[in-house]
């Protein structure tokens, strides 16, 4: 704070004077910066107001994402190349597993495992860390003032730098084996990858607030994700939901309400991305394995998403803001 | 001058929960209430503190001051009212908070710093001055979990300071530690009051709020007794502490350490010496015949003193310590004094002490002379030395009247009938 230390020169006149000085703290004719910013401490802080004050400390948030990372691999010889290792090691074994020994006869199955597992990922090891993040931090949350939600926010950070790490050794399985994603849906993923980020933000915060009153919260959240996984395509293909439900039964309803569930637009684009190209042969001829929905289906799947994650944030925000003045007390 | 914080009608509630339930099936089995008691921390507090001064809050334990401290720094919320604070603050609540044991030295201060608000350029800057603060160059890329406890805190204050706030916070806690880290935090303090930074300090300590506030706030379950001078707000904050049947705080918690042999006297500003201390003495019966008293006879100090130009309110303090700088007694002249208008020249001061009850040793006396805001003008460190024998069989620093009574048991009588036998 360059503005304040400029007492220097009106102070130093003041002591050539042999008078006594009014006190010994006071140093007359200080420079009064104008330009000082305020600030309010009430319970009452506008949304926007807040979402500046997160977006002033986005350093500390760097850096509670660095020391996440640096936390989880302390001590370690290979450190952040496990992050790597672990994905591969398991795309390989689904590779194996699926295509030699259980001979699964979706093509490629580990693929296409592999591209909803990305969007899964990060949702569900976001989750249940941002649960208990506020909890886990209470050293500083009780003697620090800093906006709380970078804490639940740093943890979707960390989760955004594990999927980046996962999708480096899907970029290098596709290029070992020869596959190509369908480069045309690269836009639809990213717009995935941005629901994806807002969605888990949401979450993330409201879950660490509320985590705070009702300990229980983390318990239930991994309880939830594991029943959670079997509601999302990533396992089996949307095209067998679509058969039972719209083919057999003219369900529609029902697929609607599937696919309001917004975790599986994203899966949906992201497996058209990596997995669009690939066709399995019936009598020669090649068929797409996915179920050929129109470009314009995905982009309005998830502008409804973007639409509700974004209401959802603002909703978790709002009710982060009225629970987190007595936190300090609460931990 | 303007104002750097501005406390608005601030409450705060707590809910004191006679058990606590954290967990889901706790709150159903209780039917979802909780059995709490309101409590208000904080009443409807209201002041503004002008910037470039050092104001403390002052209140006895469980007050509302550190609550008051923490809303400033925006740790709490308050429950109604607002606090508005210009400029640039940093809070020293607790120093390390937030310290990643498994992080380096170097990773701390980085994550630290932002913690507190610096921006990575700041620290960039600051780094090697950090460092040098803490004396830990040999260790920043150690990690903090190999450091001792010392160095830990030499760390966490070294990155609070650096923050050079327009507004900072200071909790007592930051009275812990060795002497000379005491120090250090004392002088770095002193230095952000000559910049004209605004401070506050939370204290239940008279004595630190007289040596380094101007002003004081006076909290009293949740309440504000009054903002005042300090001297005043202090005079205010004892008698409550009387009234509500408290003793008054022993004046133990001196900040200006008593110097021991071979330490610098402590420096007063030549600008304050308005009344300089000329020397003390002791007098007292058979004084040539023998440099000591003996348990209960009488003694006085006296103390002459120059008035350099006329001056009113000023008060002496006397204070009595042992030869291993316990005090014994303070008490200040206030009431003899009070007011009392000094003209330039020589005057003396003499304290009686009708019956020096004080057992062997050799005891020290240190006197100080304030101004009426409560400013020390000046100091002898010691001011003189006196001895004390004791003929009784007492052991320890004082003694105390006695009275020893026995009743001698009566042959043949019940033992309880031996404590009513009169």
């Amino acid at each position: 704070m360059a503005t304040t230390s400029e007492a220097g020169l009106s102070g130093s006149v003041d002591t050539l004077l042999d008078e006594p000085a009014p006190g010994p703290n006071v140093s007359p004719g200080r420079h009064e910066p104008r330009d000082l910013p305020y600030r309010v401490v009430s319970s009452k802080v506008r949304l926007r107001v807040r979402m500046r004050e997160i977006w002033t400390s986005r350093e500390l948030f760097v850096f509670l994402v660095r020391k996440e990372l640096k936390v989880k691999y302390k001590s370690s010889v290979l450190g952040l190349l496990w992050s790597m290792l672990n994905p591969a090691v398991v795309l390989m074994v689904y590779y194996v597993v699926f295509k030699y020994v259980l001979k699964n006869p979706t093509p490629d199955f580990a693929l296409y495992l592999f591209s909803g597992l990305l969007v899964w990922n990060l949702f569900s090891t976001v989750l249940p860390g941002s649960s208990s993040t506020i909890v886990a931090n209470a050293g500083i949350v009780k003697k620090v003032a800093f906006p709380r939600e970078i804490l639940p926010l740093s943890q979707v950070g960390t989760g955004v730098v594990f999927l980046f790490f996962q999708a480096i050794v899907m970029a290098l399985f596709l290029l070992g084996f020869q596959y190509s994603p369908d480069w045309a849906y690269m836009p639809v993923m990213l717009f995935a990858l941005l629901d994806l980020v807002v969605l888990t933000s949401a979450f993330a915060i409201f879950l660490s607030a509320v985590n705070v009153y009702y300990r229980d919260v983390e318990h239930l959240v991994a309880v939830l994700l594991q029943a959670w996984f079997w509601g999302i395509p990533v396992v089996y293909n949307f095209n067998l939901v679509y058969k039972a439900l719209v083919v057999d039964h003219h369900l529609h309803w029902l697929q609607a309400i599937y696919l309001a569930e917004p975790i599986t637009p994203l899966i949906l684009s992201f497996q058209r991305f990596f997995y669009g190209k690939v066709t399995v042969s019936i009598s020669g001829k090649p068929y797409q394995v996915l179920a050929g929905y129109p470009y314009h289906f995905y982009v309005e799947m998830l502008a409804a998403v973007f639409v509700a994650a974004g209401l959802l944030f603002i909703g978790a925000m709002k009710i982060f803001g009225r629970i987190e003045g007595n936190f300090a007390e609460e931990l | 001058m303007s104002v750097a914080i501005d406390i608005q009608g601030v409450s705060k509630r707590f809910r004191l929960y006679h058990q606590k339930y954290t967990s889901l099936k706790e709150r159903v089995v209780h039917g979802g209430h909780v059995p709490f008691e309101e409590f208000w921390a904080l009443d409807d507090v209201s002041a503004e503190i002008t910037a470039g001064q050092t104001v403390g809050i002052l209140g006895r334990n469980g007050s509302g001051k550190s609550t008051l401290l923490k809303c400033i720094a925006g740790i709490l919320q308050p429950t109604s009212g607002q606090v508005v604070v210009r400029g640039h603050l940093a809070a020293m609540l607790e120093l390390g908070a937030g310290f990643q044991p498994e992080l380096s030295g170097r990773d701390n201060i980085y994550l630290n710093g932002s913690l507190l608000g610096l921006s990575t350029k700041e620290i960039d800057r600051r780094f090697d001055e950090i460092v040098a603060f803490a004396e830990l160059e040999k260790f920043i890329d150690n990690q903090v979990k190999y450091y001792s406890s010392g160095m830990y805190v030499r760390l966490g204050f070294s990155v609070a300071v650096s923050v050079e706030p327009d507004v900072l916070l200071v909790d007592e806690v930051l009275a812990v530690g060795d002497e000379r880290f005491q120090q250090k935090c004392m002088d770095r303090i002193q230095q952000f009051q000559k910049d004209g930074r605004t401070i506050v300090v939370v204290s239940h300590s008279p004595d630190l709020m007289r040596d380094i506030c101007d002003t004081v706030l006076v909290i009293d379950r949740g309440q504000k007794v009054l903002m005042a001078p300090a001297g005043e707000a202090i005079r205010v904050f004892r008698e409550r502490l009387i009234e509500s049947g408290f003793a008054a705080p022993p004046a133990a918690i001196d900040l200006l350490p008593p110097a021991v042999d071979g330490d610098a006297p402590v420096e007063i500003a030549s600008a304050r010496r308005q009344v300089k201390l000329l020397a003390a003495t002791t007098a007292y019966e058979r004084q040539d015949e023998r440099n000591y008293i003996e348990t209960g006879e009488p003694i006085d100090v006296r103390v002459d003193f120059e008035v350099a130009s006329p001056i009113s309110g000023v008060q002496f303090k006397i204070t009595l310590l042992t030869e291993r700088d316990a005090i014994v007694f303070s008490s200040t002249s206030s009431g003899a004094v009070e007011g009392m208008p000094l003209d330039a020249g020589r005057g003396s001061a003499t304290f009686a002490f009708d019956s020096m009850v004080l057992l062997d040793g050799r005891f020290s006396v240190t006197v100080e002379v304030r101004d009426a805001g409560g400013v020390v003008l000046d100091i002898l460190d010691p001011g003189c030395t006196f001895e004390v024998m004791n003929p009784g069989r007492a052991v320890g620093i004082v003694g105390l009247p006695l009275r020893v009574e026995v009743t001698p048991p009566v042959a043949g009588a019940l033992p309880e009938a031996a404590g009513s036998a009169h």
